[in-house]
């Protein structure tokens, strides 16, 4: 099981959290504007990185706050951003 | 006695392991249950032996010699079961086909229903399957009861069995068996088998891939067949492609050695566990994948900790059974829990077979046959066809998360 580092509670068990995929995937900025394969791209495709990962969680059982981890997707080593 | 005494013979060497050429007609890169199956189609259907399977650590290390083996075709779409059906019944007649024991066993597969909703949708999947005329049933609580007598069918259970839906012809088989039959077969047509030769980059011309850039040196190709399970998405970014898979742990794990209790297969989508017990008498054990996305083999225990507590809940006879092993495969799962097979745009001559998530094994040679086949005549077969890239673009989505979320 993993600790990771909520940002207003420290370390806590992995049980406690809830994972959100790739951070900073942002609602598109003018929708109309987009075709089908954008469309496609924004609800579809996430990055899939065998290496480091920048990915939200959610402390579910705790302060139920979002925030955003850097995870090694191999060593499973985090880091908080700077 | 000294223990050489006492071990069976060495078996024959089944394949040889291959120098690779500097040119191929077909290359398949990974060598998984898919991509040895589909080197052997291309060779026995379609006459195409200039091929190499490229892998880049030991024949089916990846998730075929890890996963549970569990066939059936009961999932819900049309499109769904023209692939898993087909899949199904080339497993009827697999050992013939490969002449190799593969041990596929028809002991069937029930998928457990515990709420109001969970029956509606079994009974709904069952009327689809027999519509498309799978062996499907459904069974009350009683009926589940009798097939299998340590399930604890009572009111006792937090979340009771309200029935299930049944498929006879569904079962499992030893996935090392089937791995090395297709090995074995496809190298005897000709095709190159390549362990340890690491797939790293790709030399491209416009929109046709010319040569791929291994460990262990240059490969031309006349066409790219990917197959490489977990790592598509690694592999499809070097060609400038982002694939719509997420690459998850899935864990398993198996008890000691124990006598007969189970002929049957037991999934249930709402507790979280599906089991069976294989041939030397091991309970297999697993559930879902573990959220986050992994390349490590290896998922949390906690995970691990709620199969066997739901296991338990259902089979009060397991509480005294011990965890011998656990493990995991990295599966790469799509939006709408199911595979994407065809072109891999916008090369010409480069396919792609991925996102068979939890449950690609029961599709090993239904996949090779449909996907052999599309890359023989550079179009989609007509069962790989709803399965194309394409459809996250149009909406076509098959969503089958009901029929293959915990269920494999
Ligand atoms: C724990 C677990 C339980 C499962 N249970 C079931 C089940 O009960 N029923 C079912 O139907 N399915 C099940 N599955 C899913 C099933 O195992 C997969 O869908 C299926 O094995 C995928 O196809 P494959 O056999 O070709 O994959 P793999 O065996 O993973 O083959 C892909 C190969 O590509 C190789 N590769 C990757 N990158 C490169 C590279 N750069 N260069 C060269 N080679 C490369 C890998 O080493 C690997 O050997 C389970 C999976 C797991 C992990
Ligand atoms: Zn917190």
């Amino acid at each position: 099981m993993m600790s990771l580092p909520c940002p207003h509670c420290g370390p806590r068990d992995e049980t406690e959290f809830g994972y959100g995929g790739q951070a900073g995937v942002a609602y598109p900025a003018r929708p109309g504007d987009l075709d089908d394969r954008a469309w496609a791209e924004y609800l579809f495709v996430r990055d899939n990185p065998r290496g480091w990962s920048t990915e939200r969680w959610v402390h579910r059982a705790g302060c139920r706050q979002w925030f955003v981890l850097r995870r090694h997707t191999v060593t499973h080593e985090i880091e908080s951003p700077a | 006695m000294r223990t050489s005494e006492r071990l069976p013979e060495h078996p024959e060497f089944l394949w040889q392991d291959r120098e690779p050429r500097g040119a191929y007609d077909v290359v398949v890169v990974g060598g998984g249950g898919h991509g040895l199956a589909t080197a052997y189609y291309l060779a026995r259907h379609h006459g195409i032996t200039n091929v190499a399977v490229l892998e880049k650590g030991w024949l089916a290390g990846g998730n075929m010699a890890r996963n549970t083996t569990i066939i059936r075709s009961n999932y819900l779409w049309d499109e769904s079961a023209g692939i898993y059906e087909h899949s199904l019944r080339l497993w009827e007649g697999l050992e013939d086909e490969l002449e190799t024991p593969v041990l596929f066993s028809q002991r069937g597969v029930l998928n457990l229903a515990h709420s109001l909703g969970d029956v509606r949708e079994s009974r709904r999947r069952v009327n689809a399957n027999q519509l498309n005329g799978i062996d499907a049933q459904w069974l009350d609580a009683a009926e589940v009861g009798k097939l299998v007598p340590i399930l604890d069918v009572t009111d006792r259970p937090r979340h009771r069995v309200l029935g299930a839906t049944y498929q006879p012809r569904a079962g499992i088989a030893k996935h090392d068996y089937v791995a090395w039959g297709f090995a074995r077969a496809a190298h005897a047509l000709g095709v190159d088998i390549v362990q340890n030769c690491v797939v790293e980059d790709f030399e491209t011309d416009g929109d046709v891939v010319t040569a791929i850039r291994t460990s262990r040196g240059r490969i031309a190709c006349g066409t790219l067949a990917l197959a490489a399970a977990g790592h598509s998405a690694v592999l499809a970014e070097r060609l400038g492609v982002r694939l719509p898979v997420q690459s998850h742990p899935l864990q398993a794990l198996v008890s000691e050695l124990l006598e007969p209790v189970l002929d049957t297969v037991v999934m249930s989508n709402a507790v979280h566990v599906y089991v069976s017990q294989a041939h030397k008498g091991e309970l297999v054990m697993g559930a879902g994948v573990d959220p986050y996305v992994g390349y490590g083999q290896r998922g949390s225990i906690h995970v691990v900790e709620e199969q066997m507590a739901a296991a338990v809940e259902l089979f009060p006879v397991f509480a005294r059974a011990h965890v011998l092993r656990t493990w995991a495969g990295i599966v790469d799962v799509t939006p709408d829990a199911s595979p994407v097979v065809g072109h891999l745009p916008p090369y010409a001559n480069a396919f792609v077979n991925c996102g068979w998530g939890t449950g690609g094994f029961k599709a090993t040679p239904g996949l090779g046959a449909v996907y052999a086949d599309t890359i023989a005549h550079g179009r989609p077969h007509p069962l790989a066809e709803p399965f194309a890239l394409d459809r996250f673009r149009t909406g076509r989505l098959i969503d089958e998360h009901g029929a293959a979320a915990v269920a494999h």
